[in-house]
């Protein structure tokens, strides 16, 4: 039996290169022995893709892009299609989800210098997954075509048009139409199906092709590369990925799983933050819901966009807060540069990092939780201290990086 | 070896150079003419820009304080009688106004006073936040307690705070850089209005 298996791989292996690709990616990829809790997250985010894609394929199938039966497609699917409410809450809880495991991945990554030398471009391409994800979970949203999602994507889509000059024409070319319509909701649905899964799934691949370039970074931020076995060539302090973290990863998936499961099944809306109350009402062009809030990932950008209330330096107040909004997500592709420290980990590295990081994780969640809120002056004032925050811990890093007190680096991974 | 293959080799003749530069450039031309049809697809076709036709509204029925709600090019235009009360509260306000002589084009010139209407009393208005593009909520209680004791009357935004007044015209401090927009309108008669357009031939 295993004679007739090996000569198939043979055969295999002379036409395609299996055997060699299971070598460099799986059974001899050497990663570094120390990882930790954080590091289940960059395979969490990969099964929530597959839940997404598999999820999505099915919904399609019932639900119509068309302005005047998206609403009751959706509704359709909720009531009518047998297990069309499961096969839905997947799809709507794992955006939610999708977005908490990228944002601990990408904490991990902030905690222990992922970004820095040599993976500046392994983030930059995590940071355009980003931004794919970004894209898909708004497209997304706009399909139920419920009143969040028409007055969201309003919003959203008015953004283009405080850009001087081009604005306008932008927001015409964007959405197809005068207003936000048919048109939109049309194209805004082969966006989210077509396009940007094709792209994002590219850049998934090639995440992974550089950070298998590199070798993964680890808890104590050194190389693993630097001290390898002189007769092997393999580095002493790492272990193949297959078996040792599939396995390990294989539990956090379960761990994973069961609090999937425990939201799809007890609070699939989980209080509004996943569903919104307001969504659960067909879209009226003419009125926008008293209160409105994008879903929570967005919050803390949201927060941002509406923090700024006064004309500065000739540019009113709804561009600055375009400006700052976007700038918020953009200046993470920055890091690599801005951090100047000499160690990688936060493990090594002193007070002045460790206070501007926890800052700016208080200020995330802060920022977070206003936007769920209406604004009233205190919210506006908290949100505009807040702001500073945050892009200090960005604009200030090459200067407190620099003349924090570190710690020496050790030779070899830490138990 | 990997560098020469990705750039021009050194001994490559200037005849070859010049016909991979040539080729690149033909090519690059072509691949932004197959663009353009594309990109032009997506502008808003000829059913949408047809479909902006002006709307007749009959005001009789409006009683003074009244707000009526009507959709053109599929926005939301307001029709507002306003009471002498509420016409009062504009000349108060303007001090906490940002254009309060509505300077910036955001009307047409038969709207541009201090009631940015053609009659006084009845403000005609796209009821659309020139944020962010919501649609204000009408809020004609005074000194309310989530809006404070200086609130006259007037139009909240809900999205990201935006105040305007009774005519329209945005407060200082918000994020809305300008007053709302008047759409084109034309009494046709003392109760029927037409919103969308300037003169009677054209309904």
């Amino acid at each position: 039996m295993s004679n007739i298996f090996n000569s198939m791989i043979e055969w295999i292996d002379k036409r395609f290169p299996l055997t060699s690709n299971w070598k460099a990616h799986l059974s001899e990829y050497y990663a570094p022995k120390n990882f930790n809790f954080w590091y289940f997250f960059g395979s969490l985010a990969l099964l929530v893709l597959v839940n997404q894609l598999i999820t999505g394929i099915f919904l399609t199938m019932n639900y119509k892009p068309d302005a005047s039966q998206a609403f009751a497609s959706v509704e359709y699917i909720m009531r009518d299609v047998d297990y069309g409410w499961l096969i839905r809450y997947m799809h709507s809880t794992g955006a939610s989800m999708f977005f908490v495991v990228v944002y601990l991945h990408m904490f991990r990554g902030m905690l222990y210098g992922s970004y820095r030398k040599p993976r500046e471009l392994l983030w930059l391409i995590g940071m355009c997954i980003f931004f794919v994800l970004m894209s898909l979970a708004f497209t997304g949203y706009i399909l139920p075509w419920g009143q969040m999602s028409y007055w969201g994507a309003q919003v959203i889509v008015s953004m283009f048009g405080a850009i001087p000059v081009i604005g306008e024409t932008l927001q015409q070319w964007l959405l197809g139409d005068f207003t936000l319509s048919d048109a939109a909701l049309n194209r805004f649905f082969a966006y989210h199906v077509v396009t940007l899964p094709l792209v994002l799934l590219v850049l998934v691949f090639v995440h992974i092709l550089a950070l298998h370039e590199t070798g993964s970074n680890n808890p104590d931020g050194i190389e693993i590369k630097e001290n390898k076995n002189p007769s092997t060539g393999i580095p002493v302090d790492g272990i193949p990925f297959h078996p040792y973290y599939t396995v390990k990863d294989i539990v956090g998936v379960v761990v994973f799983l069961i609090v999937f499961c425990g939201i799809i099944f007890f609070a699939p809306e989980m209080g509004g933050y996943f569903l919104e109350y307001n969504n659960f009402i067909p879209a009226n062009t003419l009125q926008t819901p008293d209160h409105i809030a994008p879903v929570w990932y967005f919050t803390p950008y949201y927060s941002m966009l509406r923090a700024v209330t006064v004309n500065f330096l000739g540019i009113d107040a709804k561009l600055w807060g375009v400006i700052l909004m976007a700038g918020s997500v953009v200046i993470f592709c920055f890091l690599p540069w801005l951090d100047r420290s000499p160690v990688k980990s936060v493990r090594y590295k002193g007070p002045y990092f460790k206070i501007a990081l926890t800052l700016f994780v208080i200020s995330f969640f802060v920022l977070g939780w206003l936007g769920t809120k209406s604004p009233t002056p205190l919210y506006t004032l908290l949100a505009q201290i807040f702001t500073v925050i945050y892009f200090a811990f960005f604009v200030l890093m090459p200067w407190y990086s620099k003349i924090d007190k570190t710690k020496p680096e050790p030779k070899r991974l830490q138990e | 070896m990997m560098a020469d293959s990705f750039s021009i080799n050194e001994k490559m003749s200037d005849r070859r150079k010049f016909l991979i530069a040539a080729t690149s450039v033909a090519g690059g031309v072509a691949g932004a003419a197959i663009a353009t049809p594309f990109l032009l697809s997506m502008m808003p076709s000829e059913r949408a820009k047809a479909a902006g036709a002006p709307v007749e509204v009959d005001i009789s029925k409006l009683e003074p304080g009244m707000l009526l709600m009507v959709e053109w090019r599929g926005r939301v235009v307001w029709v507002l009688n306003r009471t002498p009360e509420m016409l009062e509260t504009l000349e108060k306000v303007e001090d906490e106004l940002a254009d309060p002589n509505s300077e910036k084009n955001q009307q047409p010139e038969y709207a541009k006073n201090r009631t940015r209407s053609i009659k006084p009393e009845i403000l005609v208005t796209e009821g659309v936040c020139t944020h962010l593009g919501c649609s204000p909520v009408f809020r004609k209680d005074i000194a309310p307690a989530d809006l404070g004791p200086d609130w006259l009357g007037g139009f909240f935004c809900p999205c990201h705070g935006s105040k305007f007044d009774l005519a329209g015209r945005v407060y200082k401090h918000v994020p809305a850089p300008t007053n709302m927009v008047v759409p084109p309108h034309v009494y046709l008669s003392d109760s029927r209005l037409l919103i969308g357009s300037e003169s009677e031939g054209s309904a």
